[in-house]
């Protein structure tokens, strides 16, 4: 366990490095806090509403990550690929699982981070007012599950091609799938022709449903299962495409 | 001796294509194996197959006495392999890089410091050791993919075409790694320039559209052209018949030739019965019975010939 452990630590940690040796992280850091914070006061009201909370912080979340996380998740096996790196990758002493939960565990710090980087917007609700922080604390832990889930798709998809525009493209599509399926705009056009369980499976599927609930203080165990499980299935596909792609 | 790189019956398709069709070979330690073959011969597949890279379609790969297929994790703990092209993580300079390797492979601490210096200073790498990956020339990218296929001491050590590209020094360089190491490793390397072959390798084993068609030392394969240990001499043409007649009475002479003939002087190709070298009787004969030859130079042809004949000639319809 310990020498699993070290293993995909090592390459955790080469892969974390990986992001920061381009100005790139950098760039991407920025616009992250740079969008949520201005989703938040100028979309979401953050001031007018007059409540010390950051439920406009929040709600934008999915949205942002619909085109971030792809963004963070492409470069992970399509360069591997396209450099040839990943027969050197796979020819080192690791089971597939190691480097398929390293780099996964690498993109999710950097995520992570880009979380922490907007901490001075929770200060800032706690010097105006009187916040509940048990609801922000559950909505950054639900936001991260979140990006996970996003990004153990988009891990996923990266494995599928050599070109990481393409890459980005179709995770960002799935990502978007997977969003809209709880607007109330799809859900409701399905109304008039779909039974009742297929509207509530699907709605169930849903990235927002979850988060919407975990953001209103409801933190259930079907929603911490929804995106476990998620991220779970995602890297399992990733294996099999890895194993299946690896040498073309 | 200890056979450590063992393919049993490697096969694999690639749709339509039969790129390894029955692959057997035995590499034991102390032996550099060259392996040759013209793209697309199926070298580099055999390659990762016997690396684990990819899975055979049937046949097994066995390194150091382990299947690679049952018990892969302690197979390539084995195993330093230098894929084609050296590939690397450009984004990291070569002390991270290497250290990352020696991580991997499982040093840590002091342990991984010396490995990496052990393997930087084999590889000659200590100019660039805080150089970006990506902005090293090719030979120097080279050498870093060896570094790390060396830098846990294997003893198996398998490169795809190692001085490919590089120029003639940094070509002695490589080689001169690969015989200082081949005495307690078994190595294959791959090649499609067979220089390499006669000063590395102590055999070579050729392969043609995913089958071995030759194995052997470099001086066996070259037996096989028809011409090996002949001798050609160039006389006057007014000579010609003399000379031919002086030759064929000689017993130990099978056949001589006419090969050529260019400004007044005819080449001819005389070989000795049974194979034998033919030097050392035409030797005397040329001083014994003044024979007028201008220059005389014993053929020992070349594998680029070898090569030739072997991978050209038409093995029938096999593959359709």
């Amino acid at each position: 366990m310990a020498e699993l452990l070290r293993k995909t630590w090592a390459i955790t940690k080469r892969e974390f490095a990986a992001y920061f040796s381009t100005p790139l992280a950098t760039v991407f850091l920025i616009i992250f806090v740079a969008l949520t914070g201005a989703f938040a006061f100028y979309v979401g009201g953050f001031f007018e509403r007059g409540q010390a909370d950051l439920a406009p912080f929040f709600q934008y979340h999915p949205w942002l990550y619909l085109l971030l996380v792809p963004a963070v998740a492409m470069r992970l096996w399509a360069e591997e690929r396209k450099s040839g790196t990943i027969e050197l990758l796979m020819t080192l002493p690791i089971s597939p699982w190691e480097a398929i939960l390293g780099k996964f565990l690498a993109a999710w710090a950097f995520i992570g981070v880009a979380l922490i980087a907007t901490m001075p917007m929770w200060i800032t609700v706690n010097l105006l007012g009187d916040p509940d922080n048990g609801v922000i604390v559950a909505s950054y832990i639900g936001s991260f599950l979140m990006a996970g889930a996003f990004l153990a798709i988009g891990s996923c998809i990266s494995a599928l091609t050599k070109n990481q525009v393409i890459a980005f493209i179709v995770a960002a599509t799935i990502c978007f799938l997977l969003v809209m399926s709880g607007l109330e705009l799809v859900l409701g056009s399905m109304r008039a022709w779909a039974p009742e369980f297929l509207i509530s499976a699907i709605s169930s599927l849903s990235f927002l449903s979850h988060f919407d609930r975990i953001t209103k203080g409801v933190v259930q165990l079907s929603s911490i299962i929804f995106y476990v499980s998620l991220i779970v299935f995602a890297l399992f596909a990733n294996r099999v495409i890895v194993e299946m792609k690896k040498a073309d | 001796m200890a056979v450590l790189i063992e393919a049993r019956e490697l096969r694999k398709r690639f749709g339509a294509i039969n790129a390894v069709d029955g692959i057997s070979l035995a590499v034991t330690k102390g032996e550099v194996l060259g392996f040759l073959g013209p793209n697309g011969a199926g070298k580099s597949t055999t390659m990762k197959m016997l690396t684990g890279f990819l899975e055979p379609d049937s046949g097994s790969a066995w390194i150091g006495g382990i299947s690679v297929a049952d018990q892969p994790i302690i197979a390539k703990a084995k195993l330093g392999y230098m894929p084609e092209g050296a590939p690397a993580y450009g984004d990291m300079n070569t002390r991270r890089f290497l250290q990352f390797i020696a991580e991997v492979r499982g040093f840590d601490g002091a342990e991984a410091n010396r490995r990496v210096e052990a393997a930087v200073e084999k590889a000659a790498l200590q100019s660039v050791l805080d150089q970006k990956i990506d902005t090293l020339s090719k030979g120097f990218k080279r050498r870093v993919g060896m570094a790390q296929a060396i830098l846990h001491d294997p003893q198996v050590l398998i490169m795809d075409e190692p001085t490919d590209g590089l120029d003639p020094n940094q070509k002695h360089h490589v080689r001169k790694l690969i015989a200082e190491m081949a005495k307690d490793k078994a190595i294959i390397v791959s090649t499609h320039i067979l220089e390499e072959v006669e000063a590395v390798c102590s055999r070579a084993v050729i392969i043609n559209k995913g089958r071995i068609v030759a194995d052997g030392t470099a001086e066996s394969l070259m037996r096989r052209l028809s011409y090996h240990g002949t001798v050609a001499m160039h006389v006057p043409s007014s000579r010609v018949e003399a000379v031919k007649k002086a030759l064929l009475d000689f017993s130990a002479i099978a056949s001589v030739e006419t090969i050529g003939s260019a400004n007044g002087k005819v080449r001819l190709q005389a070989a000795a019965r049974d194979g034998a070298p033919a030097a050392p009787q035409l030797a005397t004969l040329i001083r014994t019975r003044l024979i007028e030859a201008e220059e005389v130079v014993v053929q020992r042809g070349s594998l680029d010939e070898v090569f030739r004949q072997i991978t050209t000639s038409d093995d029938g319809a096999r593959h359709g």
